[in-house]
């Protein structure tokens, strides 16, 4: 058997202005074939105007199992949203 | 859509293999909990080994019903009757590839590599929707196709949309949004037959004649006999019974077959005024289980093409890749320079 083509992962912008988002995966040799599958499998229907791939390999994510140590703290932290401060009606909308 | 980001295949396939020995009885409590809780099962949480075995079973299945689906239909590109519906037909096939190549990208956060899902396929381990081994006789078939199997497929995969298994699910309303599309021009492309001329209307008919048990067909076994359902409901795999999805799609399909003015081939339906819903004919489940165990008209034909199409591209994949390398290499080089 040969060796599989490595898979890349597809971020698309929908629109100008808008942030880039993951799309899908797929597999293809190098960045020109991964861009060009990209466009003729997430872009068929106007979904983009915009295209990154990236090697999946290349991506660093967190650990799912320290999930509760990395964002439980942010959880009692409630003085970061602004609802936590009551200012009267007389002010008027803040 | 189907990888949460970084679902690397040789982490989820250790991953898989860890898993796998470790049955610790409070994980799976919290499992058992999560998805009766409409919870998304993600590919790094823990499962039993047997989820996702009947996940990878179904996934990949559903993946070459995809690919091989392109078969029937490819038969009429070069003789469609006009370029409009060449471009339609063609553009319906890309989009099955696409299809295939979600399930496929969602079978592999399983840790199963694609390379091994192609090997069962072509070695005939691997099973595909038997709808696929029926012959596309006229063009009439590839407008029944669009109509019927696409419907029974969007049947399916709407109840699927609501699966347990993330990137399965994330697969399912992509696919959806896309599948829409093959019904209408199936069901358009039948009603410019079924009001032509004597002979197109005839065309039609014996179409709906020869795609309408295969169609009823696709949900697969009874009920009675499908005695991995009940696990696979549990574990929110799946979301309706065989029998369930098979009427919903019954009583969809009857009022569109009455508006085109044509038959469905079965003596025994009509519509029982105290359910609401149209009692139907017994399936020849003897032809079922023929088709599925390898003896359709058509088996043969569509794994060997299968086969084909993938050892004449061994050649293209294998220069894509070493000339990949060989410009990766140079880059290097330049930059050690
Ligand atoms: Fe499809
Ligand atoms: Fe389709």
């Amino acid at each position: 058997m040969s060796k599989e083509w490595p898979l890349w992962e597809v971020f698309t912008r929908s629109k100008a202005g808008m942030h880039h988002r993951h799309a899908g995966s797929l597999r293809a040799p190098d960045a020109e074939m991964a861009l060009q599958n990209a466009r003729d499998v997430y872009t068929r229907r106007g979904e983009g105007v915009s295209i990154w791939v990236v090697k999946s390999v290349d991506i660093t994510a967190s650990d799912p199992d320290d999930k509760g140590m990395l964002f439980d703290p942010s959880d009692d932290k409630i003085y970061r949203h602004p609802t936590f401060y009551d200012i009267p009606d007389e002010v008027g909308h803040m | 859509m189907a990888y949460t980001i970084a679902e690397k295949p040789e982490e989820a396939r250790a991953f898989a293999a860890e898993t796998a020995k470790d049955e610790d009885p409070a994980k799976r409590t919290a499992f058992d909990e999560k998805v009766a809780a409409e919870g998304k099962i993600e590919p790094r949480d823990w499962m039993p080994e047997k989820y996702r075995k009947t996940l990878v079973r179904q996934i990949s299945q559903h993946a070459h019903s995809e690919y091989v689906g392109m078969l029937p239909e490819g038969n009429w590109v070069t003789r469609a009757p006009s370029l409009r519906r060449k471009a339609i037909l063609l553009s319906k096939i890309q989009d099955e590839a696409g299809h295939s190549l979600y399930l496929y990208s969602a079978a592999e956060t399983l840790g199963v590599s694609r390379d091994a899902m192609l090997e069962a396929l072509h070695d005939g381990r691997a099973k595909y929707s038997s709808i696929f081994n029926y012959p596309t006789l006229t063009w009439a078939d590839v407008a029944a196709i669009g109509w019927l199997v696409d419907g029974a497929a969007i049947v399916n995969q709407v109840s699927l949309q609501r699966c347990s298994y993330g990137p399965y699910s994330r697969a399912m309303v992509r696919i959806c949004k896309e599948e829409s599309f093959h019904q209408r021009q199936g069901y358009e492309a039948m009603m410019a037959l079924a009001q032509g001329t004597p002979e197109q209307k005839k065309m039609a008919q014996e179409a709906l004649n020869r795609w309408w048990w295969p169609s009823l067909m696709m949900f697969g076994p009874s009920d009675k006999d499908s005695p991995n359902s009940e696990q696979s409901m549990a574990w929110r795999i799946k979301r309706d019974s065989n029998d369930d999805l098979r009427q919903r799609f019954v009583d969809m399909t009857i009022p569109q077959a009455d508006y085109l003015g044509l038959t469905v081939p079965d003596p025994e339906l009509k519509l029982n005024a105290e359910t609401g819903h149209y009692d139907f004919g017994e399936i020849d489940w003897d032809e079922f289980w023929q088709v599925v165990n390898g003896n359709g008209i058509c088996n043969r034909e569509r794994l060997q093409n299968r086969r084909d199409a993938w050892d004449k591209g061994a050649w293209v994949r294998e220069a894509a890749m070493a000339h990949a390398d060989k410009k990766a290499a140079r880059k290097l080089a330049a930059a050690a320079e």
